[in-house]
């Protein structure tokens, strides 16, 4: 139990890492990384409290709390998933929108050009 | 193109992605079906010549600026001719598949009857056209989803041989199935409560090119679909049928 949470929290710790160092190289906008550094924010407080876990697996009704932390695992980034997943339909939704708006404008100004 | 400076006027809206061995036929059958109508062609980024051909066939052509898929091709060109004015837009396929000496009947029904959206229909009426038996299956499922759905039968919901008028445009501007349009843009219209009709057409081989849904596309394009319809039913606000 012990090894897996020290596990859990160099793995949060490395996380956090890879996400700041990509918001550093740009490769990484702010506001995209929050999700992911609240992630690891979460899963490096409950791998330094065991007895946060063991709350989490009682309430859950679990016997074995490590099985508690992979369903929290789990959870946390299902929730970071669908945030990105609302945020690339917004995109295709804007990205579709702007490209007919291009074509519309272009063959406006080519009918223009022709009629000159 | 111009502007539409008369009333009731019509547009004939083809959406096309890699059709440069079709689609040059299909706009020269359209200019003699059809004279004087407007031919707009959206090509949705193709690879091939089809923005050549096309032009050098006498259509304008809408060149989007990448790949967007039917849905955004077709709406791309709803959005252009509404904004252009034109009150009727018959949409062809590229491919040669949809005869174009049925768009006089399409454009009868739409101005005699007043529907929002005309469907040119393979089976209605049982007029015989042929389709693969995979097809074939997945359009009987699909009417049978849609009979309860719509409130009345639809004999053909994947046909892509549709006239709309300026209503209808004006709704598809603003929100258009994007993949596999056909179904789930007569469930948007069912939202505002619009009424369709059918028009019995034969629908020929495509001349060229290969359709864009394979046969592992397929699976994919039921689900998708069906998960289509159930969240625009979900979107329907105040459901009321139109008696």
């Amino acid at each position: 139990m012990d090894r897996l949470l020290n596990v859990m929290t160099i793995l949060s710790l490395v996380l956090m890492a890879v996400v700041l160092f990509s918001v550093r190289r740009s490769h990484i906008r702010v506001e995209y990384s929050v999700s992911w550094l609240g992630a690891a924010f979460i899963l490096l407080v409950v791998s330094r409290s065991p007895g946060a876990l063991y709350w989490i697996a009682t309430e859950l009704g679990l016997t074995d709390p490590p099985l508690a932390l992979l369903i929290l695992v789990f959870v946390v980034f299902l929730v970071v998933i669908y945030r990105l997943s609302v945020v690339i339909s917004d995109l295709k939704d804007a990205n579709i929108a702007m490209a007919q708006r291009m074509a519309i404008l272009e063959f406006e100004l080519q009918s223009l050009n022709e009629k000159q | 193109m111009k502007r539409a400076t008369q009333p009731n006027q019509l547009m004939i809206l083809i959406p096309a992605f890699n059709e440069e061995g079709a689609v040059a036929d299909v706009i020269r059958e359209v200019n003699q079906v059809m004279p004087q109508v407007p031919v707009l062609v959206a090509d949705d980024a193709s690879r091939d010549d089809t923005y050549t051909q096309a032009k050098s066939a006498g259509a304008d052509v809408l060149r989007l600026p990448h790949h967007l898929g039917l849905g955004g091709c077709v709406q791309a060109g709803y959005k252009l001719a509404f904004e252009l004015g034109y009150d009727y837009v018959i949409r062809v396929d590229g491919d040669g598949q949809h005869d174009p000496k049925y768009i006089p009947a399409l454009l009868a029904v739409l101005q005699k009857t007043g529907c929002h959206m005309v469907i040119g229909s393979r089976f209605y009426q049982n007029n015989g056209t042929h389709t693969s038996t995979v097809r074939a299956i997945g359009i009987w499922v699909f009417r049978l989803l849609l009979r309860p759905i719509l409130g009345k039968p639809v004999h053909d919901p994947t046909s892509g041989f549709v006239g709309v008028n300026r209503d209808t445009l004006r709704v598809f501007s603003g929100s258009f199935p994007l993949e596999y349009p056909e179904i789930e843009a007569l469930v948007v219209l069912q939202r505002k409560r619009f009424r369709f009709e059918e028009v019995p057409v034969r629908m020929r081989k495509r001349k060229a090119g290969r359709s864009s849904i394979t046969a592992i596309k397929s699976l994919y394009y039921i689900i998708h679909v069906l998960l289509g319809v159930f969240v625009n039913i979900l979107k329907f606000e105040g459901r009321r049928r139109k008696d």
